[in-house]
């Protein structure tokens, strides 16, 4: 571990305390240009991310021999043959035909620790995502280490399974469906150009540029929470705010949501992990 | 108002074609969606389920993806019309003031809110511009600064603010905004609270 990801995480400590103020304007604005700062800095020198420490700690996560098989993870498919990591992430979810399912990252990693390494589904399931001010799990940094194997390159999941255009297709249809006690949808907050909520600015997927420019950046580093949010985490976030219940990591329908999402971001760059708010 | 009001009458009128119900050619069907969702659920408990089933406007927004025709809509208007509640002495001004908070708080009905810590909020401020003093507002919805100044404060627009945050579906099919009223997520008295801040002369909103 190099010093500079530990300063930059100290640095990152000092914006979660301008984040975490009361989200009124004055705030806000500060907020938003010290982040815009970090993320100069981050330009500058792209090994002061702190979320790449999560994608070291999966790399070593990766490669060590643990669970009931005392298996690594390095002979997991993750859809370019056994392990290939090196650009996986840009062509998930995907088809794949052992478990005659479209996965994500994050669903095949789970997929893999119970097969090869021989972890009980629900031990894996136990605690997938932190929260706020929690350590990050072992998930968090298995699936940053996964996408910063892509960085750089661009989404091109495969549509070519009918199970594949399946996934595509309930996943637009679940974006659209309006549900709950405050009748939201996706499409309520992201269905339109240049929305925001309060001043948070909300990204229109249905516009491909629009998605190109935000889907890449999952997982990503959150200097609110202190850790990286993964992709599965954030859809679960936008459900909790939609006052649905917990939704099932990994389940089909967080699947085909991403199914959806980066088929709209399709040849968009892969830049996680990225920082975010 | 206008604007409120002008813009589902134009889809209305746009989209005029097909029955808001039928199936776009290509699309899933209505069960399997509803298939994958409970299913991306299985955990939750059952008194949280029921908020993953559709009501009949639900479906037919969904269906026409907020677009519904014309029929459809008017269906919608009439159904949800129906269930607002007018307080017995007919006052629809509350407190202004404890509108503004109302305006501010964002709380309720998440499943971290449980045991309840707090009243639910109307969380106003989070599609729309409100006191121009706020800074922190967003735009999903039109701005409402000076809303009541501009309409005078005029009586049926105090009743059309009520009723619009009571159930907007009543007014405008389809719209973003959630039926607060009629949901049960604000109370009768929270609901005049807001659209005091937003109708009353005293209130920042129409400074």
């Amino acid at each position: 571990m190099s010093l500079k990801p530990i300063l930059a995480t100290l640095l990152v400590a000092l914006l979660a305390a301008v984040v975490s103020l009361p989200a009124r304007a004055q705030d806000d604005a500060t907020t938003e240009r010290e982040l815009e700062r970090y993320r100069q800095m981050l330009k500058d020198d792209p090994w002061s991310n702190p979320g790449l420490l999560d994608a070291d700690k999966g790399e070593a996560l990766w490669k060590e021999k643990r669970g009931p098989k005392s298996a690594s993870l390095e002979g997991c498919d993750l859809g370019k043959g056994p392990g290939v990591v090196d650009g996986a992430f840009a062509e998930l979810p995907r088809y794949f035909k052992d478990t005659d399912r479209v996965m994500d990252a994050e669903t095949r990693i789970v997929w893999c620790m119970e097969t090869l390494q021989g972890f009980p589904r629900a031990e894996i399931l136990k605690r997938p995502v932190s929260k706020a001010n929690q350590q990050g799990t072992e998930l968090e940094a298995l699936a940053t280490f996964v996408a910063s194997k892509s960085r750089g390159a661009k989404f091109n999941a495969p549509v070519a399974h009918a199970k594949e255009r399946e996934a595509l297709a309930l996943g637009e249809a679940a974006f659209y469906r309006r549900q709950g006690p405050m009748d939201f949808s996706c499409a309520t907050c992201h269905g339109d150009a240049g929305r925001r909520i309060r001043l948070q600015p909300l990204p229109y997927f249905a516009k491909p540029e629009e998605a190109k420019k935000v889907v890449g950046e999952w997982p990503a580093y959150r200097v609110s929470q202190g850790t990286v949010m993964t992709m599965q985490h954030r859809l679960a976030d936008c459900f909790w705010q939609m006052r649905l219940p917990l939704v099932d990591y990994a389940s089909d329908l967080t699947v085909a949501l991403t199914s959806y999402l980066v088929s709209q971001a399709k040849g968009g760059e892969i830049t996680a992990p990225s920082i975010k708010r | 108002m206008h604007r409120l009001i002008l813009i589902p009458c134009l889809l209305a009128v746009a989209v005029s074609a097909g029955s808001a119900l039928a199936q776009k050619k290509g699309r899933p069907s209505p069960q399997a969606v509803d298939k994958l969702v409970e299913d991306g659920f299985k955990t939750a408990a059952p008194d949280w389920k029921v908020r993953l089933v559709q009501d009949e406007t639900q479906k037919a927004c969904t269906a026409s993806r907020n677009e519904p025709a014309e029929a459809g809509a008017a269906a919608i208007r009439r159904r949800e019309k129906a269930t607002i509640k007018y307080p017995e002495d007919g006052n629809l001004l509350g407190d202004w003031k404890k509108g503004e908070a109302l305006a501010q708080s964002g709380y309720g009905w998440r499943y971290t809110d449980y045991p309840p810590r707090q009243a639910n909020g109307g969380n106003c401020y989070a599609c729309h511009q409100l006191d121009k003093k706020e800074l922190s507002y967003g735009t999903l919805g039109p701005s409402l600064a000076e809303y009541g100044k501009i309409r005078k404060f005029a009586e049926p627009a105090v009743k059309f603010v009520y009723e619009h945050i009571y159930n907007p579906q009543a007014s405008q099919p389809c719209g973003n905004m959630p039926r607060f009223g009629t949901s049960g997520f604000l109370t009768m008295d929270q609901i005049k609270d807001i659209v005091a801040y937003v109708m009353s002369p005293d209130s920042p909103v129409n400074k």
